[in-house]
């Protein structure tokens, strides 16, 4: 860690220097944000589309006898309603959320609730509106970023480790585990943890969004045969769902860290791109200021 | 002693920022939710999100040639129950009286904007080149299930007809009443439920998972049962339409024969559309009448099918 360890003495105080640090370039933050919106809004019109036909299956088709999970809703044995949720076999009561949930103050048999769903009444064809409207924006917004990133170097220096990052990869994670943050110069670059996610995000789980969305796509089956990467449409279809779970993941953990790490300055600089890194030093250093 | 001078400052406006970001974030989160649908709703929102399937038509085209075929599957894959969706026994009379005779009593009437208007029975049909193709069918809700189709190739019948210069689309009617335009007496309580026996091959099975599917073409089970028309209004029948570049491809094609048999009445007897590069509500069943225009206007509300005129998009690619 840059910050040495507290000195004291009759003379010498350790002193906190903020250093002001041009962080995200415009293009990034637009990026940013715009993807934030366009990952809102796919979520919950995809959860619309979802509820459309609440099952998972694996293959070319449908076996809706024997579906590989499925949200639904039946009835207990005194006859009252409840939501399901079936996974591989087992089933889990979700009343409330999954299956069965309110309406306008009335239970209704629907997969997802209305608070999760765009729009929140069940209307197939406007989810799916809103669902390839935001597609387009998101593989805009991202084709920029990746090529403004790449162009720039931004994009490597983001999720790349530098080659001391990884032989640290253990103390990151200890780092992490006890919730303690990069100070210094440290703190002006990326983690190795936080590399490596952005990296498994920006390079993995956002393009096999594209790619199983458009395997679900008749016309474009007949231009590539997108669903035998993953092993028929229904299996896309699948893959389309756990890697959205994937993603709901990433975001909880992800506003999880800016919450526990600063949330004033990491949210300060991506809105203004400006980063504070805050300093411990001695009185007599050289001067840190900007 | 005052030691960290300048923590003060940094640390100060933080809990205000937090409290601000955070109200912010719920504020815009809320307003965000409650806002989109009311968007959705209006006529410039309504407009701005069709853009998105706009360019869904617009990339496809582009991307896709005439000699584009849907993925044809090995017979060994053909799902061992091809889930009839939509209207599965047409309550109308007509229909039913054809479906008593195994439809020979059935003409497949193509007009509008030809210059040879035909009246062709299932045996012409069948005495013209067949093509046979395995399919996957995607639904719109989200399943699939694998068929093989045998019929003849719109273009057959289409050249037959011959088409005039200004024609643009190829409209199907079809036997099936979806529902009933209001009329002076528009009481739909009347209506009786949708007999669900006459569903020969095929018995419709409930499904625990596609009883949300009330929105989308699975609407067998509400739909109106076989009453007297005058007392409903007039009945809105399905309808649908393709251009002329899918009507010209080599997979699209009239079936009348689904896995080897005779198509059964849920399938669509006596004559289903194939459209091989679009979703299901594409594929419309129990086609009575091909009608070639130079425009979709004057066809139903102008969407260019029955769903299309309830919100789903005409080009069903994707």
């Amino acid at each position: 860690m840059a910050a040495g360890s507290t000195l004291s003495g009759p003379d010498i105080v350790e002193t906190v220097r903020r250093r002001w640090m041009f962080r995200h370039p415009l293009v990034i933050r637009l990026a940013h944000w715009i993807n934030v919106v366009c990952l809102a809004i796919l979520l919950m019109s995809g959860l619309q589309i979802f509820n459309a036909h609440p099952a998972l299956n694996w293959g070319a088709a449908s076996t809706f006898d024997s579906p590989f999970v499925a949200i639904t809703d039946d009835q207990r044995d005194d006859g009252t309603p409840r939501g399901i949720v079936y996974v591989a076999g087992h089933t889990f009561d979700t009343t409330g959320v999954l299956g069965l949930s309110n309406l306008n103050g009335q239970p209704a048999g629907r997969a997802f609730p209305s608070w999760a769903t765009l729009p929140a009444h069940q209307d197939l064809a406007t989810g799916r509106r809103w669902h390839f409207l935001f597609a387009w924006a998101f593989v805009i917004n991202g084709l920029i970023y990746l090529v403004y990133g790449i162009g720039t170097g931004q994009l490597r220096r983001r999720v790349i480790p530098d080659g001391d990052q990884m032989r640290g990869f253990g103390s990151s994670i200890r780092e992490h585990l006890t919730l303690h943050f990069p100070e210094g110069d440290e703190a002006k670059r990326y983690n190795v943890l936080q590399k490596l996610s952005y990296l498994v995000v920006v390079a993995v789980l956002l393009p096999l969004m594209v790619l199983t969305g458009l395997a679900m796509s008749p016309g474009m089956n007949a231009v590539v045969p997108l669903p035998d990467l993953f092993g028929g449409r229904q299996s896309a279809r699948t893959v389309h769902f756990i890697v959205t779970n994937l993603l709901v993941l990433f975001v909880i953990v992800h506003v999880l860290l800016v919450l526990l790490s600063g949330v004033a300055n990491n949210m300060r600089s991506m809105i203004t791109g400006w980063f504070v890194i805050e300093r411990r030093k001695l009185p007599a250093g050289s001067g840190e200021s900007r | 002693m005052k030691a960290r001078p300048e923590r003060p400052r940094l640390s100060i406006p933080k809990p205000h920022r937090r409290g601000f970001l955070t109200a912010a974030a719920g504020l815009f989160g809320v307003s965000a939710l409650g806002g989109c649908d009311r968007f959705a709703a209006s006529p410039t929102g309504q407009r701005a999100l069709k853009a998105g399937e706009d360019a869904n038509l617009f990339v496809q085209r582009l991307l896709l040639t005439p000699a584009s075929l849907a993925k044809e599957f090995p017979d060994s894959q053909i799902s061992p129950w091809f889930k009839p969706n939509g209207t599965i026994d047409p309550p109308d009379r007509a229909y039913k009286a054809l479906a008593a005779q195994r439809f020979q009593g059935f003409k497949l009437r193509v007009d509008g904007l030809v210059e040879r208007p035909q009246d062709l029975s299932l045996a012409d049909l069948r005495a013209l080149p067949a093509r046979t193709q395995t399919t996957r069918h995607d639904c719109v809700e989200g399943w699939s299930a694998i068929g093989k189709w045998t019929g003849v190739p719109l273009s057959e019948v289409l050249q037959r007809a011959g088409l005039k210069p200004n024609a643009r689309y190829i409209v199907f009617h079809c036997a099936d009443t979806m529902e009933y335009a209001a009329s002076e007496e528009p009481d739909e309580a009347e209506e009786k439920p949708t007999e669900k026996t006459a569903n020969p091959g095929m018995e419709s099975r409930p499904e625990g998972a596609e009883n949300q599917a009330s929105d989308s073409k699975a609407a067998g089970d509400e739909a109106p049962a076989d009453v007297d028309e005058a007392a409903q209004g007039t009945p809105v029948r399905y309808y649908e339409s393709i251009d002329l570049t899918d009507a010209f491809h080599p997979q699209t094609i009239l079936a009348y024969d689904l896995n080897g048999q005779a198509l059964p009445v849920s399938n669509g007897a006596p004559l289903r559309l194939r459209v091989e590069r679009q979703l299901g509500y594409k594929q419309a069943k129990y086609v009575m009448r091909i009608e070639v225009t130079e425009t979709l206007n004057g066809i139903g509300e102008g969407g260019g099918g029955y769903w299309e005129d309830r919100g789903y998009e005409w080009y069903a690619g994707i």
